[in-house]
């Protein structure tokens, strides 16, 4: 690693005025992507603000229909808190390892937005809303490609706002040696219609796919998806697997989510 | 430089470092305590795994600054007060759960976590929490027969291949 300052800040208002001052510098989460990261000399900071020790970024609570997550939230307190939604915690809990899952937060997956984390399709589906130190993104909004967000260097996701589905699942088909989704898919069923966001299939990242909403919408059957696919164009083809079986595998993991989906 | 200090294994622990450095290395360089093993450096092998505050983490992946004022406990705090080796440790060394020996340490200390939280766990939970520990030598049956073992369950019925 190259050598960078280490801040720790307790509070929302110091991290955000760190991150915001002339000296350059990342937010550090529970730093399981990043420090590995940092590792391999792909990222060069002057200072890492690391948000581990600011409390009121951390907590699960249940307000209405709507589950909201503190964005430096680990992963196993999703996994043990999120009752009220319980697809999206049954996918923290199989996110990584136990080691990772304990370090490792929902702000600083969906800030990386790796294209085959778990969490993206959980906000997507979810048509969640991601709280900033400075404002309200819809996760339609944010996602806009490959490791790339809606967010502004130093901008810090303070919360994320599910709302809470009628039925819903999460359907991951591992890499097996990473145990990242070579193809996830999360399905939710809410009152105005379906949602279906699939991730590790697309070059692009996490999307939604809107055909199989459609049809879904109408028909909140496994059979409902039958004939649908996706086009291989555009997928990731890799060593894991083909672009061809990568849209194979979506259509794959949405019959499956769908025949799980519960409430 | 910044000062950090911690607890390890119930004794006070302080030494100064850059932000850079891992919690792995304050621990095995500074503090002496190789027990921790790095085996990739990668967070993916889990031989580094120790709890701070009570929970299971990859040392190499946590700078020891994050640790400042946490309760460490690593695979040299694991013994009973007389020396002895305690339960879990006791039950890797009767199944035969390690040959090397090198992904040991993460495995007793991930146990020790699995243990807490779920006292009586299932073959298949058991295999599942280890899932971030790598062993290149036993093939995981005598890591699990010993684990489920120190766990007080019989461990007849675990396939012996």
């Amino acid at each position: 690693m190259y050598s960078f300052e280490l801040e720790r800040p307790t509070r929302l208002a110091d991290a955000v005025k760190l991150l915001s001052d002339s000296t350059e510098s990342l937010p550090l989460g529970g730093g399981q992507t990043l420090i590995p990261t940092l590792k391999q000399r792909l990222a060069s900071p002057e200072r890492l603000v690391s948000l581990a020790g600011i409390a009121e970024l951390k907590g699960v609570k249940t307000e209405g229909g709507t589950l909201t997550v503190g964005g430096g939230t680990p992963h196993a307190t999703v996994a043990a808190e999120a009752g009220a939604y319980p697809a999206l915690a049954a996918l923290a809990g199989n996110i990584g390892d136990p080691a990772v899952r304990n370090r490792g937060t929902i702000g600083g997956s969906l800030a990386n937005n790796d294209p085959s984390a778990c969490y993206p399709a959980a906000a997507l589906a979810s048509g969640a809303t991601l709280v900033t130190d400075r404002r309200e993104i819809a996760a339609d909004d944010f996602f806009q490609g490959m490791f790339s967000t809606a967010l502004d260097e130093g901008e810090i996701i303070t919360a994320v706002r599910f709302p809470i589905p009628e039925a819903a699942n999460y359907q991951k088909f591992e890499q097996p040696a990473s145990r990242f989704a070579l193809v996830g898919v999360f399905v939710a069923k809410y009152p105005d219609g379906v949602r279906v966001a699939v991730t590790g299939a697309s070059e692009e990242g996490v999307f939604r796919w809107s055909e199989a909403e459609t049809a879904l919408s109408a028909d909140f059957r496994a059979e409902a998806v039958q004939g649908l696919s996706v086009p291989a164009e555009g997928m990731i083809g890799d060593l894991h697997g083909s672009k061809a079986y990568r849209a194979h595998l979506v259509g794959v993991m949405t019959k499956r989510a769908v025949a799980a989906a519960k409430g | 430089m910044t000062q950090v200090s911690m607890t390890v294994n119930g004794k006070a622990a302080r030494g100064d470092v850059e932000g850079r450095t891992l919690l792995s290395t304050f621990l095995r360089d500074q503090l002496g305590l190789t027990g921790t093993h790095v085996g990739c450096d990668t967070s993916q092998c889990g031989a580094c795994v120790v709890h701070v505050d009570g929970k299971a983490v990859k040392s190499c992946t946590i700078f020891a600054l994050e640790a400042e004022g946490a309760e460490v406990a690593t695979i040299e705090g694991q013994a009973n007060a007389d020396g002895s080796l305690n339960v879990i440790q006791q039950a890797f060394q009767d199944h035969h759960g390690l040959q090397c020996g090198f992904c040991t340490p993460g495995m007793v200390m991930s146990a020790a976590a699995l243990l807490k939280e779920n006292p009586k766990p299932s073959e298949a939970e058991v295999r599942d929490y280890l899932e971030g520990n790598l062993c290149r030598c036993t093939g995981y049956h005598n890591i699990v027969k010993a684990i489920l073992a120190a766990s007080g369950q019989d461990v007849g019925a675990i396939a012996a291949e």
